[in-house]
């Protein structure tokens, strides 16, 4: 295998790492958006909205990013996982298409604006559950056949699945929360202090169940994580994200503008590495290796070189945007 | 519900209709981001303070069309893995790394620099301001290099392998980028999306001259619009003509389709103006057509033999209605444009360009016919190459996702409710921008309203106050 064993293992870190830059970077502006029924003010929605509006399409072009990139670099994964989460699938996209607009059609117009603000609430709420969902139905386990995927439409329901998809909601609340006291103040960041702390619990909560219920569904993840001696090497996770949870309340409590959304998103990354050690080497988890589902060595040579040279800049430039957009929120931009 | 439908033929139905939504936004984008650096260097050359009022003007309404171009073109990357997974098994090893190369140079300049085109004229300065526009219009047509590659690969391959899997693999770049088709098919959208934004230029102008308002600004635009489709309606005659006689060698079955030749003419064959094509009978009903002219276009001799369909079997023959009608429409409109140009020369030469209302007239109806030319010309070119998904190496019954027909049929319903609501708006605040004159002073995107702007809207984007509360 040589060299395309090694290249096999880079596009897998460069997928998780496209994956995991989509779900914090868009949790956050999906999170604001879900927090929108709980700021009837038009004022305060529009300080909301404005703290996202100049980066979410950057980030949600890491959506793209990691689904064309799966494509690519392992298209029997792409074709096996895709039909297996059809329907959120279908339902995120949808969702995103509404909220999409909304950023463009909610400022053209006064008569209508409180259904675009419906749209961005509803569309983001389908968008984050159907996320959580697509991503619990791929945990669980999809029935495979041949190359292709073998279940039904309606295989991503179960509880674990409902579970996972309330799960990031939450986890995106928590994101959007921590990221509104970080942009904003005064009364509107007071209320998002409380928030973030109800979401931190929540989230919490849902980090256990999903936690404890994952070991059960297949018996490779309960050896994988109890069993020893690979347990040294997983117990460390728990723990961390117990630190990451105490330092998060302590912040909150401590009204800290930054560290909160910087330990939310800690926990999102300790979630991230656990899922990842669930998963490992598999991209549909036990049944497809990455090896197998690898597209051949030119492939994946071909497509490196345009992601060595052009990630690194679209990174540079993005860490550029955020650093000129930092600090709050004007709530008079709207008014200009 | 459902079980009247075959799930292919609602996975092609969903593909069509998403795709049909999403190609008319690129198209439209293209040609205008091209505009607006036109506009945008006028201005900066003469100083003439009409160029900046229209590059503002027609700024914002590129705004609103990239941002649903965005949206919808979201739903297309991931169709071919929700819908088409066999299609996705097996070629993604070739189109996959294509369409990656699309999202990260198009959307990386798309991303860097719509905003400083959007916000930033006052904040960067006009040199840097004006290379961001060309960036971003040098980005809209990497974007349809990429796509287009992509697509001609699926019409005409070549460059690949098929290893023991049954997947399509790589072996030589340059020939699957640079297949057979390609540059007849990237040459020919993109002047389509030229001359589309032109007749919808033209089209606004046309209407604000017909009620009598902004006439400098009107008449410049209206000016501009038909010199372009003087010149370009005729080069697109042209260079689909040549994509044709390309088609000719690579898919001569999709060529019999278009020209509705069911059986073969050993000596000279009619261009068909009007039939009924009649699949199950295989001829063509109520023919009316002129005789030879056919083989004097595809061989240039009157008397040249041409191949009908019943050469070729039956069960590689794409359905010849939809192909023989879309082709047509496409034709009669390039024709209407280029009639539409023609007559601009006429009344600049004797004078009326600007006081003809029976041409202003002409020019608004047309305003939308590039649209449907190019969805014509679209849907010509796709079902033209059915029933493969490859030409000749994989079927599109072969491609399809293994679902059920009710998962399709609702998300296919679903598609179409909502994007019912989403383009119906879209297009209700794009007519409103258009149907307002653009006027001295025009303002552009404004600041505090952050107008969706398809990438990161970075600094000089925002006013410094708008941003830092502090400053």
């Amino acid at each position: 295998m040589g060299i395309s064993f090694d290249l096999t293992i880079v596009f897998a870190f460069i997928i998780a790492f496209a994956i995991f830059a989509y779900v914090v970077m868009d949790g956050f502006d999906l999170g604001v958006a879900l927090l929108f029924p709980f700021y009837p003010e038009r004022a305060d929605r529009d300080v909301m909205m404005n703290s996202v509006a100049p980066v979410w399409d950057g980030n949600e072009t890491w959506l793209i990013l990691g689904g064309g990139a799966l494509f690519a670099a392992f298209p029997l994964a792409y074709a096996i996982l895709m039909p297996a989460i059809y329907t959120p699938a279908m339902v995120m996209l949808l969702g995103l298409v509404f909220r999409g607009v909304a950023f463009e059609f909610r400022w053209r117009t006064e008569r209508a604006r409180y259904l675009w603000d419906i749209a961005f609430f509803g569309g983001s709420l389908l968008a984050a559950l159907a996320q959580g969902v697509a991503l619990g139905a791929i945990l669980q386990g999809v029935t495979v056949n041949g190359r292709a995927y073998g279940g039904g439409w309606w295989d991503w329901l179960t509880p674990f699945t409902m579970l996972t998809g309330l799960a990031v909601v939450a986890g995106y609340g928590l994101l959007g929360a921590t990221w509104l006291v970080m942009k904003t103040s005064g009364a509107l960041q007071q209320r998002a202090f409380s928030h973030a702390h109800i979401l931190a619990f929540a989230t919490l909560a849902f980090i256990g169940a999903v936690s404890l219920a994952t070991p059960f569904l297949e018996a490779d993840y309960w050896r994988r994580w109890f069993a020893w001696p690979g347990i040294l090497l997983t117990a460390p996770v728990p723990l961390a994200v117990a630190a990451a949870a105490v330092f998060l309340f302590r912040a909150l409590a401590a009204r800290r503008e930054v560290q909160p959304f910087l330990l939310s998103l800690a926990l999102f990354f300790l979630c991230f590495v656990g899922l990842g050690v669930s998963i490992w080497p598999y991209v549909v988890p036990g049944r497809i290796t990455i090896w197998q589902a690898a597209s051949p060595e030119a492939s994946q040579k071909f497509m490196l070189v345009g992601i060595a040279i052009l990630v690194p800049i679209i990174l540079a430039y993005t860490a550029y945007a955020y650093w000129i957009f930092r600090g709050k929120v004007d709530p008079q931009a709207g008014y200009h | 519900m459902w079980s009247g439908f075959d799930a292919v033929t609602l996975a092609r139905a969903q593909f069509a209709f998403t795709m049909s939504f999403h190609i008319i936004f690129p198209a439209f984008s293209i040609g205008l981001a091209s505009y607006l650096a036109v506009l945008e260097g006028l201005w900066l050359l003469t100083g003439r303070d009409v160029y900046l009022q229209l590059f503002r003007y027609w700024l914002k309404i590129f705004a609103v069309a990239f941002g649903m171009g965005v949206v919808s073109g979201l739903v297309m990357s991931y169709q071919f893995g929700t819908n088409w997974a066999v299609f996705s098994d097996k070629a993604g090893p070739v189109i996959g790394p294509l369409m990656a190369y699309e999202v990260l140079t198009a959307f990386f300049l798309e991303a860097g620099f719509l905003g400083v085109m959007l916000f930033g004229m006052e904040r960067v300065g006009k040199g840097l301001h004006f290379t961001a526009t060309l960036l971003v219009a040098l980005g809209t047509f990497v974007s349809a290099f990429w796509i287009l590659a992509v697509n001609s690969w699926m019409q005409t391959p070549q460059g690949y392998g098929v290893n023991e899997v049954g997947q399509f693999v790589p072996e030589d770049w340059m020939k699957i980028i640079f297949n057979p088709s390609f540059p007849y098919r990237l040459v020919h959208m993109v002047i389509a999306a030229y001359l589309t934004t032109a007749l919808v230029v033209g089209g606004v102008a046309a209407f604000h001259l017909l009620r009598g308002q902004a006439r400098e600004a009107s008449r410049v635009m209206f000016s501009m619009a038909m010199w372009m489709a003087a010149v370009v309606a005729p080069v697109q005659i042209l260079v689909g003509d040549l994509h044709g006689l390309n088609t000719l060698e690579h898919q001569p079955v999709k060529i019999m389709a278009m020209e509705g030749h069911f059986r073969s003419y050993p000596d000279g064959a009619p261009l068909f103006l009007f039939g009924l094509p009649n699949q199950e009978a295989g001829r063509l009903d109520y023919a009316l057509g002129i005789p030879k002219v056919s083989s004097l276009i595809l061989h240039h001799g009157l008397n040249a033999p041409v191949a009908g369909l019943e050469t070729a079997p039956r069960e590689n023959w794409p359905p010849v209605g939809i192909v023989f009608w879309s082709f047509r429409i496409m034709i009669g409109l390039g024709f209407a444009m280029l009639g539409l140009g023609l007559a601009s020369l006429w009344l600049r030469w004797r004078g009326g360009l600007y006081e003809s209302r029976a041409f202003h007239v002409f020019a608004l109806v047309l305003g939308p016919s590039g649209f449907v030319a190019v969805l014509a010309g679209w849907i010509t070119t796709e079902v033209g190459r059915q029933p493969f998904t490859i030409q000749g190496l994989l079927r599109t019954t072969d491609s399809v996702s293994p679902l059920a027909s009710p998962a399709v049929g609702s998300s296919l319903l679903a598609f179409i409710l909502v994007y019912a609501v989403i383009f119906a708006a879209g297009l209700f605040y794009l007519l409103r921008l258009m149907r307002l004159p653009p006027h001295p002073g025009e303002e552009g995107p404004r600041p505090g309203e952050i107008v969706r702007a398809a990438g990161i809207t970075p600094a000089p984007a925002i006013q410094p106050t708008s941003v830092h509360g502090e400053a």
